[in-house]
């Protein structure tokens, strides 16, 4: 234990929190982002932006539903396009959400604190945003509800066997869990803002989600409990939801899809991706609203290894894809991976190598791992990167598969482009308003590692 | 509320504020010690130990998440079973009806629901919340017990509960203010 102690208290590495910070000072700081009357003027400049773009999202789905799907560029024999593309990039953008507030907790990593609540309301809008594509994809989005087992007068039922309909009992209890995790993580810090609110509005609003908290230790003991539960009902779950999504390619018999590297693959390639839009949100987040007291360094230095890890991981994933593409002997998967990485989507996929593999080692070097603006730029390329991957994995293997009398191409018309950008827009918005109006960063646990490191420097 | 107002004593119980959380610690033991029941102390972060020292060891908590994941589970199941094998069989590729491998997915998603539920509304439930109205919100300071001030308070539910005796004793182990808390 005092070897460790020392290792938090040694120099060389940057706190998780930096010194000098009381209770009432992490309290006041955090609730004040929330209770201002006055947002600065970049929250504006990028809420407004990202609310035009969450029109351009409402306009293109408005002309979506009245001419229907050919306006997207989906057709035979690629069925499946930038909707499924979207929905897998933005699935996984949510997973680093539960990994750090679940899967950190039960590690015992301090760190996460400051950057679990804002992970985890990126998970829930991420799955927001992906949830419209294969909710517009079916078409009659208005049938919707036909996925959902329920006694209907057709006397029919979906399939359980079936990978997609795993996918919606998986998706949907991701997004109800997620919302549950969130919102049990907030119910203390509604309290601080109920109590340090001075509008009479914000009080009221603030205390009915406060539910009359009151802090008791009794209740407090509960809570710690019922939390540590539902991080390691999370735990499992979103390793799940994303082995399903990979389900909906693995089982099918497509070349390049019929892999049992895909789960893990997948999984790691989520984790991988959602640290990458992590950083692209805490960097500039913590420079604007002055929270680098909170969001070290140590923070930034943790992620860039955690991408590195999970880079490295798909990494093998696409030597894996390759060599059992020439392993198995067969012909078509051996053709798959040949056309993948010298035909028509040759481009896209010596992109997708440079962004996931090339470019992510430079993070070995500490002093890129220091340099914020670096980190930044590489998230952004990590993010570009495996959207790549998915458009790889899903055009080139749907493009050409056994009849050579049915290859086609594929390329995303103008309203696929403006879907895309349309739901980049509507999860912006959504972090900007949840920016506003709740506590970006956990206060009740700030106050906990507060007496923590107080504690450590006493001995 | 005429028969309430009757037979409840004139206050809720008397609170005694603290500025470090070891302090509260040490006071709640001892007030167990002198022998007090009905007690509770708030705090602005979960402190451990803090629920031993009120004498409240044990939550029902697991076992309700548990009985809720066992519910999802079979429930889960059920509902693959009937809507495959029994309500709408459907022959595909020869596999048998009740082709149960498959149903896992679903199942485990039905489970980790449930358990998720259960966790939520039976922590909630077990804490009395929502609550709209509670007295300890009356002690103006209060406030601060969502910021960086801890509170014990004794209630005059407690047998051994006496106005003078009580605030004393708190008085005693605050070095703080102690307020009465009105109903």
């Amino acid at each position: 234990m005092a070897e460790q102690n020392e290792n938090l208290m040694n120099t060389s590495r940057a706190p998780v929190i930096a010194p000098g910070h009381t209770f009432a000072s992490v309290t006041d700081k955090i609730s004040a982002i929330a209770l201002t009357t006055k947002p600065p003027k970049t929250w504006w400049l990028g809420f407004l932006i990202s609310f035009a773009l969450t029109m351009l999202l409402l306009y293109t789905i408005t002309n979506l539903l009245v001419t229907g799907v050919g306006i997207w560029g989906v057709n035979v024999p690629v069925g499946w396009g930038f909707d499924i593309i979207n929905f897998v990039w933005w699935v996984g953008i949510g997973h680093a959400g539960t990994l750090i507030s679940a899967i950190l907790l039960l590690l015992r990593q301090q760190w996460r604190t400051s950057i679990n609540r804002f992970a985890e309301a990126m998970t829930l809008f991420a799955v927001a945003s992906a949830g419209l594509y294969p909710l517009l994809h079916t078409g009659r989005p208005w049938f919707d509800y036909w996925l959902m087992p329920y006694p209907n007068t057709m006397a029919l039922w979906p399939n359980f066997r079936s990978p997609l309909v795993w996918d919606v009992f998986a998706i949907s209890t991701y997004a109800t869990v997620s919302l549950l995790f969130w919102f049990i993580g907030l119910i203390p810090d509604f309290a601080t803002l109920r109590d340090r609110s001075t509008s009479r509005f914000a009080r009221v609003v603030y205390g009915i989600v406060a539910m009359g908290w009151r802090g008791s230790a009794i209740h407090w003991h509960r809570y710690e409990m019922a939390y540590l539960l539902l991080a390691g009902l999370a735990t499992p779950l979103v390793v799940s939801v994303h082995s399903v999504v990979s389900f909906d390619f693995a089982v099918a018999v497509i070349p390049g899809w019929h892999t049992t590297v895909f789960p893990p693959y997948f999984v790691a390639g989520a984790i991988f991706s959602g640290f990458a839009m992590v950083m692209t949100l805490a960097i500039p987040l913590r420079a604007v609203y002055g929270l680098k007291d909170f969001i070290t360094q140590r923070h930034l230095d943790n992620m860039a290894k955690v991408m590195l890890a999970t880079g490295l991981i798909v990494a093998y994933g696409y030597m894996m894809e390759t060599f059992m593409a020439w392993y198995s002997g067969s012909h078509y998967e051996q053709y798959m991976i040949h056309n993948r990485m010298t035909g028509p989507y040759a481009f896209q996929y010596w992109m997708l190598i440079l962004c996931n593999v090339a470019i992510p080692q430079l993070m070995w070097i500490r002093r890129v791992r220091e340099n914020t603006i670096l980190l930044w730029v590489i998230s952004i390329i990590v993010n570009v990167g495996m959207w790549l991957e998915r458009y790889v994995i899903i055009v080139t293997s749907l493009h050409r598969d056994f009849l050579p009398s049915s290859w086609g191409m594929y390329t995303g018309s103008n309203w696929d482009w403006s879907m895309f950008i349309g739901t980049i827009g509507l999860f912006l918005c959504l972090l900007f308003l949840f920016i506003r109006f709740l506590p970006v960063i956990s206060i009740f646990e700030m106050r906990a590692l507060v007496s923590e490191t107080a504690e450590k420097g006493k001995h | 509320m005429a028969f309430g107002q009757k037979t409840r004593p004139p206050i809720y119980g008397i609170m005694a504020e603290f500025d470090e959380p070891h302090r509260l610690l040490e006071a709640t033991e001892r007030a167990y010690a002198e022998g007090y029941r009905r007690m509770d102390a708030y705090t602005p972060y979960p402190i451990e130990g803090l629920a031993d020292a009120l004498g409240k060891h044990y939550t029902r908590l697991g076992w309700i998440v548990l009985a809720g994941a066992l519910a999802g589970c079979a429930g889960g199941f059920l509902l693959a079973y009937y809507g495959s094998a029994v309500s709408y069989p459907l022959n595909i590729g020869g596999k048998p009806f009740n082709s149960w491998q498959a149903f896992i997915p679903v199942v485990f998603e039905c489970t980790i629901l449930a358990a998720a539920f259960s966790a939520v509304l039976g922590m909630l439930g077990l804490n009395g919340l929502p609550q709209p109205y509670h007295p300890v919100f009356n002690v103006p300071r209060f406030a601060l017990a969502s910021r960086n001030r801890f509170f014990l308070c004794v209630e005059s539910r407690d047998p051994r509960f006496d106005r003078e005796a009580t605030r004393k004793f708190l008085e005693d182990a605050s070095g703080h203010e102690v307020y009465e808390v009105e109903w």
